[in-house]
């Protein structure tokens, strides 16, 4: 009886899990569909996409389209491809993110650690940056950047980005560092360091998990941005999104899918590469404040 | 050189509008260990604060080695200080923990390297060099935040409730080391806790603080036996010192005291003097009576009267039982091997040459 009845309660298990797991590969084939799609489009000819159906294998593996989105694909008049517009966006995140993510840590190691009058209230200002909408700051950026004469260039793009960023930055650091022991910043200040030194000394070396935070999240914000990217910039500093928009629009004749994919697949993939390489820190990074003692 | 290492005078503090130090006024000679003491939120560890510069003051004076401390920053006060959470650097390996300092100051490399070793030899801590604070227990740690303030060779060492993140065992072994290092490197110390008798075994003077007030400055055994007020009296010692309500009357003969008891009065006399009360008058006080002075009466004993016990509390060492005078439990220390049981009577001596008086009214020593 006891034993059937441990048997039913077990089958019924097995089936619970069978079901759960049915579900999660319908749902995770549901979201890879769109990428399948991509990656096949992109290696088929355009025969091969007019003639067979979306979802089908190529016929022959073609790899064309790739070539011509890095380097020969038009952009209205000039056909180079997306490759100075990658380099672009390349020398328009790597800065930005440097610069948001260390000017975030200073924040934040003052916010938290270093208090004065009217410290929360900047914090709260900080704050309230994360939470304005783009459209509203284009206007009144732009004419910052005409004042500032670095209108259109690579470092008007870096300095909107750092300024976007830093309330976000700020916010993650400042609540990484207010789980640390104001005695510590005290032991320092007996010990003899000073604000830096106990910054570089100290501070830095635990922030791994929330630099890696940071990092990804910079990132992945500046390069995918298309607003600022296509509003700030002029022809010779466009970002990569705004030239695969380009891309995209720009068809003589023909619409070429598969260049379009291919396109398509070389501006994702720094992102994706930066959450495969880093993905783990960033969910140990943004749990890291919670869970410690 | 002079002998003075630390003297404060007249110091306050605020934070806005709440003042948490108000005229304090303490200095400390070369060698001495001062613990300050109090409930928490008494300002001690701000107090401690102020000394090692941590904290800004709001008026007075503090001096060090005979150097006016306003305006100079902690590092050049000559201090070290042992912080309550330890405040290791948790990145850095023990050895790097305890160089830091040295290295900030620009200290050579081998003198670091020989003033580490001797420190991590004194402390038995040189297997342990090479680890983070992470991997390290709480006793470890303990011992090396004691060497990074050793190594620094400080006039003066300022101790942060340094003990009390530790399990009962570990504390009272930490509590000798502490005290075992004090007396062989001759180092000046002020030390903060809220634990009387951390206080009472590693002090040389006690400073015993409430609400940003000192209340009284003396060496343990004054405190213990000669309390300024019913506030140390009870916050001194364990259990705590019993304070007995009484009408006493001056006569020729000394004081005449009458206790209530359960049914009728304790009288008891003493030849103490009562500051203020003239021959003949009356007055309401309370007696301050350590439970060892209320014990089992030998053939010696001059004040012997029958009490009911309450509660008995067998401590290994002594018995401890409760009973009820001028309507308050009153806790007795008797010897191990008394047979007693709750609800019996009991003959109790009462070692009134002991005793404290303090005003029923505002809780200051009268005699």
């Amino acid at each position: 009886m006891m034993d059937n009845l441990v048997k039913d309660g077990s089958l019924r298990q097995v089936a619970l899990r069978a079901g759960l797991y049915a579900v999660l590969i319908i749902f995770a084939l549901y979201y890879l569909m769109p990428l399948f799609v991509m990656i096949v489009t992109s290696l088929k000819s355009l025969d091969d996409i007019r003639t067979g159906s979306l979802i089908g294998l190529p016929r022959e593996l073609v790899f064309d389209a790739w070539g011509k989105a890095w380097s020969g694909a038009c952009t209205g008049v000039k056909c180079e491809g997306l490759q100075p517009y990658f380099w672009n966006s390349v020398l328009i995140a790597v800065p930005a993110v440097m610069i948001s993510t260390v000017l975030g840590a200073m924040n934040g190691y003052v916010i938290s650690q270093w208090r004065f009058k009217g410290s929360d209230f900047i914090f709260a200002l900080l704050l309230f940056g994360c939470f304005i909408p783009f459209q509203v700051i284009l206007l009144p950026m732009a004419i910052v950047l005409g004042k500032m004469k670095i209108a259109g260039s690579i470092g008007g793009l870096i300095f909107v980005h750092v300024v976007y960023g830093l309330g976000f930055t700020t916010l993650f650091f400042r609540n990484y560092y207010i789980t640390i022991p104001v005695e510590l910043v005290k032991a320092a200040k007996v010990d003899g360091a000073g604000f830096f030194r106990i910054f570089w000394s100290i501070f830095m070396p635990l922030s791994a998990p929330i630099v890696v935070v940071t990092v990804i999240w910079q990132f992945t914000q500046i390069w995918n941005d298309f607003l600022f990217g296509v509003s700030f910039s002029q022809a010779g500093t466009q970002p990569i999104t705004v030239a695969l928009n380009n891309i995209v629009n720009s068809t003589t004749g023909v619409k070429e899918y598969n260049v379009d994919m291919a396109a398509a697949i070389i501006a994702a993939l720094p992102t994706l590469f930066v959450y495969v390489v880093a993905g783990k820190y960033f969910i140990r990074g943004l749990t890291a404040g919670s869970v410690k003692g | 050189m002079s002998n003075l290492i630390l003297s404060i005078e007249n110091l306050y503090k605020s934070y806005g509008a709440t003042e948490v130090l108000k005229d304090i006024n303490v200095s400390i000679q070369r060698g001495e260990f001062l613990v300050l003491v109090g409930p928490s939120g008494c300002g001690k560890s701000t107090l401690l604060n102020c000394i090692a510069g941590l904290e800004e003051v709001n008026a007075g004076a503090i001096n060090i080695g005979g150097r006016d401390m306003v305006g100079v920053a902690p590092k050049d006060r000559d201090i070290a200080m042992v912080f309550q959470s330890y405040a290791l650097y948790p990145t850095m390996t023990v050895g790097k923990n305890i160089t830091f300092g040295m290295k900030v100051r620009g200290v050579d490399a081998a003198t670091q390297a020989k003033k580490l070793a001797d420190v991590a030899k004194l402390l038995q801590i040189e297997p342990l060099l090479n680890r983070k604070p992470g991997q390290l227990s709480g006793g470890q740690r303990q011992r090396v935040a004691m060497g990074r303030a050793l190594v620094r060779e400080p006039q003066l060492f300022l101790f942060d409730e340094p003990l009390s993140n530790l399990d009962a065992k570990l504390r009272v072994e930490m509590r000798t080391e502490i005290k075992r290092l004090h007396s062989n490197l001759k180092a000046s110390i002020v030390y903060v806790t809220h634990d009387q008798i951390e206080a009472m075994t590693l002090a040389t003077r006690i400073v015993v603080m409430k609400d940003g007030i000192v209340q009284q400055i003396g060496t343990p055994s004054e405190i213990y036996n000669h309390p300024a007020n019913m506030f140390v009296a009870d916050f001194m010692g364990s259990p705590s010192m019993n304070l007995i309500p009484a009408t006493v009357e001056a006569l020729p003969t000394g004081l005449a005291i009458k206790i209530k008891q359960e049914n009728g009065t304790l009288e008891l006399m003493d030849d103490t003097k009562i500051k203020g009360l003239k021959m003949g008058a009356k007055r309401e006080l309370l007696i301050g009576l350590r439970p060892e002075n209320i014990t089992n009466p030998t053939a010696n004993s001059r004040l012997v009267a029958p009490c009911r016990i309450e509660v008995v509390e067998p401590a290994g060492s002594d018995t401890f039982i409760t009973t009820s005078l001028g309507e308050k439990p009153i806790t007795a220390r008797l010897r191990a091997d008394t047979v007693v049981s709750p609800g019996a009577e009991i003959d109790l001596a009462f070692n009134l040459a002991s005793a404290s008086y303090f005003d029923a009214g505002n809780g200051e020593r009268l005699n």
